[in-house]
């Protein structure tokens, strides 16, 4: 009954529901889709518009349709009351939040990575630039759902979290927009792009040693 | 992991108060349980008890005095308290989605393996054959009994239970007060609340009523 054993037990649950309600798992990357094919019809087909535009595109989206998943990460068990048990289980709280953002991530973080490219090219984005997208997306979307989880964290006992939740969320979201899509707008002008990326994984340590532990007190706060 | 025979089995809130929303719920409130006795919270709608449970079992914190495991506040002694307590509240605790096989085996892992196994479990609480459908499927009183399967597959020497025989019929009912009575037998400890007769055979059963005073 190692804590790693927990850790995978718990992965694996949650795998095993996402694998059980798909549409939860198509719906943000339909959103993503969406926003992304939409684009070009709502601001004119020009090629060097869009592909000036492309990194930015796909990033905002990318973030959005992380934010629109955001409160699956724990709704659903604080409704049912897994969650309780999941606080009163003989684990440490916060390996067991980084076991359901691992979950979240690859639920939903990881579709968007893999469509990612295709978008990109729809957009017109230059091939040099994809090697650079997709790993800016691999850095920036795990923080995404490390911040995230915090936030829900401390907004799942609200009946109407949504509002608040972008509201706290958002602004912590913007360093990994601002360079996520530098990175990628770098990459697509021939520019180094080591800086960004560096940053990117930056957040991404920073994220994944103290978003847990955070989400974790603020779990405790919210179910007491 | 099987020390339970010499570790003691002893909860005790030493002064507890608690208010909520401005209403104070009670105040220098003292109880102890030890192995082999039932703690049995009474008292109306509103009194407090489910949020006395909760504070005993350390979902909440008392806003003044201490709830000790062993003499030891359960801030400090988390992951021993948290092995040796089961909690079942209101919410099953149990995911739709999954078989009850499955919602078992999970809790398992996250709070250590107990006597029974996870399929003598769901045998025990008459659960047998229904193992691989999701619950999302089963009754109320199913699902009810699905989640007081938790009871024993973990190593849990202290129970608290928050109205366990909701949804369940007679014989359910029956059902869940044997299993009771072999837990106090085995200096097992039980907190619960219930608004129906509680019959227990074994263990020394206290009644504490929140209503008075």
């Amino acid at each position: 009954m190692s804590v790693w054993q927990a850790f995978i037990e718990l992965l694996k649950r949650d795998l095993r529901l996402a694998m059980r309600r798909r549409a939860e798992i198509a719906n943000p990357l339909l959103f993503f889709v969406m926003v992304i094919v939409l684009f070009p019809l709502g601001v004119g087909a020009e090629p060097n518009l869009l592909e000036r535009m492309s990194a930015g595109v796909v990033w905002v989206a990318a973030l959005l349709a992380a934010l629109l998943t955001l409160d699956s990460i724990f709704r659903s068990d604080f409704e049912d009351g897994t969650l309780e048990q999941l606080l009163l289980s003989a684990q440490p709280l916060s390996v067991m939040v980084l076991a359901k953002v691992v979950a979240h991530w690859l639920v939903t973080g990881l579709p968007l990575l893999l469509v990612a490219p295709l978008l990109a090219m729809l957009l017109g984005m230059k091939s040099a630039a994809m090697g650079t997208l997709m790993l800016s997306l691999l850095l920036g979307t795990p923080v995404l759902s490390l911040i995230g989880a915090i936030g829900v964290a401390l907004t799942v006992g609200l009946r109407r979290a949504g509002v608040i939740l972008s509201l706290l969320v958002l602004p912590l979201y913007v360093p990994v927009l601002i360079f996520g899509a530098a990175a990628v707008d770098a990459a697509a002008s021939g520019l180094p792009v080591a800086g960004q990326l560096y940053i990117l994984a930056a957040f991404l340590a920073m994220a994944l040693s103290l978003a847990p532990v955070a989400a974790a007190s603020a779990l405790r706060i919210s179910l007491s | 992991m099987t020390d339970l025979a010499n570790s003691t089995v002893h909860l005790q809130a030493d002064s507890v108060e608690c208010s909520r929303d401005d209403r104070l719920l009670f105040e220098n409130l003292s109880v102890e349980v030890s192995g082999g006795e039932a703690l049995i919270l009474e008292g109306r709608n509103g009194t407090g008890k489910t949020t006395l449970l909760r504070i005993l079992c350390g979902l909440r914190r008392p806003d003044e005095g201490e709830v000790r495991w062993g003499g030891v506040p359960i801030e400090e002694c988390a992951v021993d308290f948290h092995r040796h307590m089961v909690y079942v509240g209101h919410l099953d605790g149990i995911k739709r989605e999954l078989t009850a096989l499955e919602n078992l085996r999970v809790l398992q892992t996250l709070s250590g393996r107990g006597r029974y196994s996870v399929e003598e479990a769901l045998e025990a609480v008459k659960l047998g054959g229904f193992e691989d459908i999701p619950v999302h499927f089963l009754s109320a009183g199913q699902k009810r009994r699905a989640a007081l399967a938790r009871l024993l597959v973990t190593d849990a020497r202290l129970w608290v239970l928050d109205e366990p025989f909701t949804s369940l019929d007679v014989h359910g009912i029956e059902l869940v007060e044997s299993l009771m009575d072999a837990h106090l037998s085995a200096a097992g400890a039980l907190v619960m609340t219930s608004h129906h007769q509680v019959h227990l055979s074994a263990g020394v059963i206290k009644r504490l009523n929140l209503s008075e005073g």
